[in-house]
């Protein structure tokens, strides 16, 4: 079984994180293979969003381990986790809000830039370079999420969805491996959530990322994940296909409450 | 720019400084400048290094040091201590004393150094602990860290303690004042148009999604704090060797701090031109004043207080905004049709995703 446990790019095991004496998440374990569209749900208030900020680095573990393609991460501070190749969308859209459209994916492209700070000061042939470069990259990923022709826009102007679409495009310019959704779909209306099912696919294929979602509507998460996880008042229930999912018991009924 | 141009414009602009320098000093023919308006015009300099060296932290990583002055005292202190007790053997090195002949050139950029890395240093000390955190810790530990500067000068008999430091030699003159203001404009515009203006915005904006983004959030405030009080360290040496200005602990409290930030606010946080323009106006703005002292004495500070509120209540982004003044920016305000530009590819950029 050596071989299958490489094939996990991201392996949460037995995570729990307690704020004081709440337990936000105990004992959950993931298992993410390279490739996929993993859906993690639950009922509000389950600890999806706890889950995303272990991952990410803005919470540490209380117990537990988080690996991604076999190193620990856990512990990490979230500039570090980004680097390793994890990047996330906001449930809150968190754009560099007095910034443009442009500049919000070139800032993301920072991570990946070799030049110090001297590099910046005295203008070095280094610096002007991948200016050069992180503007034609931005452009280009502005171009995929049809948002090239608002680039100068500054970005809290765009509508919601397609603030949306900027913020995947934002971390995707950080070079990711995993790419984290939290309610990509939260407040688009039902054409624009079946486009964004149509992005998601697609930058998973074109980046050959791996693309863990939590999301609310069931349409999109049934659409387009090849494994869902649900959570339950921080503790996993249930792992499967879509359609195990919807007919598990445990599923049902922490959705609809005890019968 | 290459680096034949950028070494043409670092010439160009020494011997600009050099003419303007000798035309302050000597004059030109029998027009001679006013000694009272010298005065203002090295001052206007110095106060432009302060506030776009401020402008670093405050305006671009949006962190909120009061501290200012003490950075301007730590730089001061030390680069007046290096010339006033090793000057001389300094000056030998290429003959001369402090005060003239080529070795007087070696003591400055050495007072300026030392004083840069003595204000950087205590930058480094400062910020480390107090930037690790979000929010107002670094407003109070700057604000304490003047204090406590202020009051360990007080009581070292070697700098003049309480008198002030009235042994120090008057080498600094209107070539270094400019040379080190406009130093600092270029250090701190090209950190602002690169990439690391850009994490320093994110930081500013939202901390959170900076870290998400990969950004360091700590390091980066460190080092543009680091920056920052170096280059105010500059201006202190610059300060404390102006002619006839004893260096005194008291004129280096946070009032001082407080009448750089004006500055900044003033001109519009954020913007370097703003800083520039911020600057210049708080220095001439309570000495045009003066004209009306001998009828109404005290209604100058009046006045001046009176200026900046009406300001602040019509202009509350400050002169500038976050806008500069550039070459781009004027091409794109003389030109109407700037916008519509880029706006017409939209179609054809969104078929291709």
């Amino acid at each position: 079984m050596a071989e299958a446990a490489r094939a996990y790019l991201l392996d949460v095991r037995n995570v729990s994180k307690r704020f004081g004496g709440l337990t936000a998440v105990r004992n959950v374990s993931l298992q993410v293979p390279a490739g996929t569209v993993y859906g993690l749900i639950g009922p509000n208030g389950a600890g999806k969003t706890t889950v995303f900020n272990l991952l990410t680095g803005v919470y540490a573990p209380t117990d537990g381990q988080i690996l991604f393609d076999g190193t620990p991460i856990h512990g990490r501070r979230p500039h570090q986790i980004a680097r390793y190749g994890i990047t996330r969308t906001f449930q809150n859209i968190r754009l560099f809000s007095d910034m443009t459209v442009l500049e919000n994916v070139m800032t993301a492209h920072h991570l990946r830039t070799a030049q110090n700070i001297f590099d910046a000061i005295v203008g070095t042939g280094r610096s002007h370079r991948e200016e050069r470069e992180m503007r034609e990259r931005a452009m280009h990923l502005l171009s995929i999420f049809g948002l090239a022709g608002l680039a100068d826009e500054p970005a809290t102007s765009l509508p919601y969805g397609s603030q949306r679409r900027l913020e995947i495009a934002r971390a995707l310019a950080t070079r990711p491996r995993l790419l984290l959704l939290d309610e990509p779909a939260a407040g688009m209306n039902p054409q624009e959530a079946v486009g964004l099912m149509d992005t998601i696919r697609w930058i998973r294929d074109e980046f050959s990322l791996t693309v863990l979602l939590v999301e609310h509507n069931m349409k999109v998460v049934m659409g387009i994940c090849e494994t869902i996880q649900v959570i339950d008042h921080g503790e996993s229930i249930a792992t499967g296909t879509p359609a195990e999912i919807q007919s598990n018991p445990r599923v049902i009924e922490a959705y609809l409450g005890a019968c | 720019m290459p680096v034949g141009r950028k070494l043409f414009f670092i010439t160009l602009a020494i011997v600009a400084l050099a003419v303007l320098d000798q035309l302050f000093e000597r004059g030109f023919g029998d027009l001679r400048i006013n000694p009272y308006y010298a005065r203002i015009v090295s001052l206007a300099g110095i106060n432009i290094t302060l506030a776009v060296s401020l402008t670093l932290i405050n305006g671009l990583a949006g962190q909120f040091s009061i501290g200012h002055a003490g950075f301007m005292a730590v730089g001061g202190y030390a680069g007046t201590y290096l010339t006033v007790y090793h000057g001389a053997a300094i000056a030998s090195f290429l003959g001369g004393t402090p005060l003239e002949g080529p070795g007087s050139v070696l003591v400055m950029i050495a007072s300026l150094a030392v004083a840069a890395c003595a204000a950087g240093l205590a930058g480094l000390v400062v910020g480390i602990p107090s930037l690790r955190l979000r929010g107002d810790y670094l407003a109070i530990v700057t604000l304490g860290f003047g204090e406590i500067i202020r009051v360990i000068i007080l009581n070292i008999p070697a700098v003049g303690g309480a008198t002030g430091f009235t042994a120090a030699l008057p080498i600094t003159s209107f070539f270094w004042i400019f040379g080190v203001a406009l130093l600092t404009i270029v250090v701190v515009r090209n950190i602002a148009t690169s990439t690391f203006g850009r994490a320093l915005g994110a930081i500013r904006t939202d901390e959170i999604a900076a870290e998400a983004m990969g950004i360091q959030t700590t390091r980066y405030k460190v080092v543009a704090f680091v920056i920052s009080s170096a280059l105010a360290g500059m201006a202190g040496a610059l300060w404390g060797q102006l002619f006839a200005n004893p260096l005194n602990p008291q004129n280096l409290n946070f009032v001082k701090s407080i009448e750089v930030i004006i500055m900044i606010v003033l001109g519009g946080l954020g913007s370097i031109t703003g800083a520039v323009l911020g600057a210049t106006t708080l220095t001439v703005l309570p000495e045009a004043l003066r004209t009306f002292d001998q009828q109404f004495p005290g209604l100058r500070m009046v006045l001046y207080a009176l200026l900046l509120i009406l300001l602040m209540i019509y202009r509350p982004q400050g002169i500038m905004g976050r806008r500069e003044l550039s070459f781009a920016w004027l091409r794109r305000s003389t030109r109407d049709d700037g916008p519509a530009a880029p706006a017409a590819g939209a179609g054809k950029d969104a078929a291709d995703g």
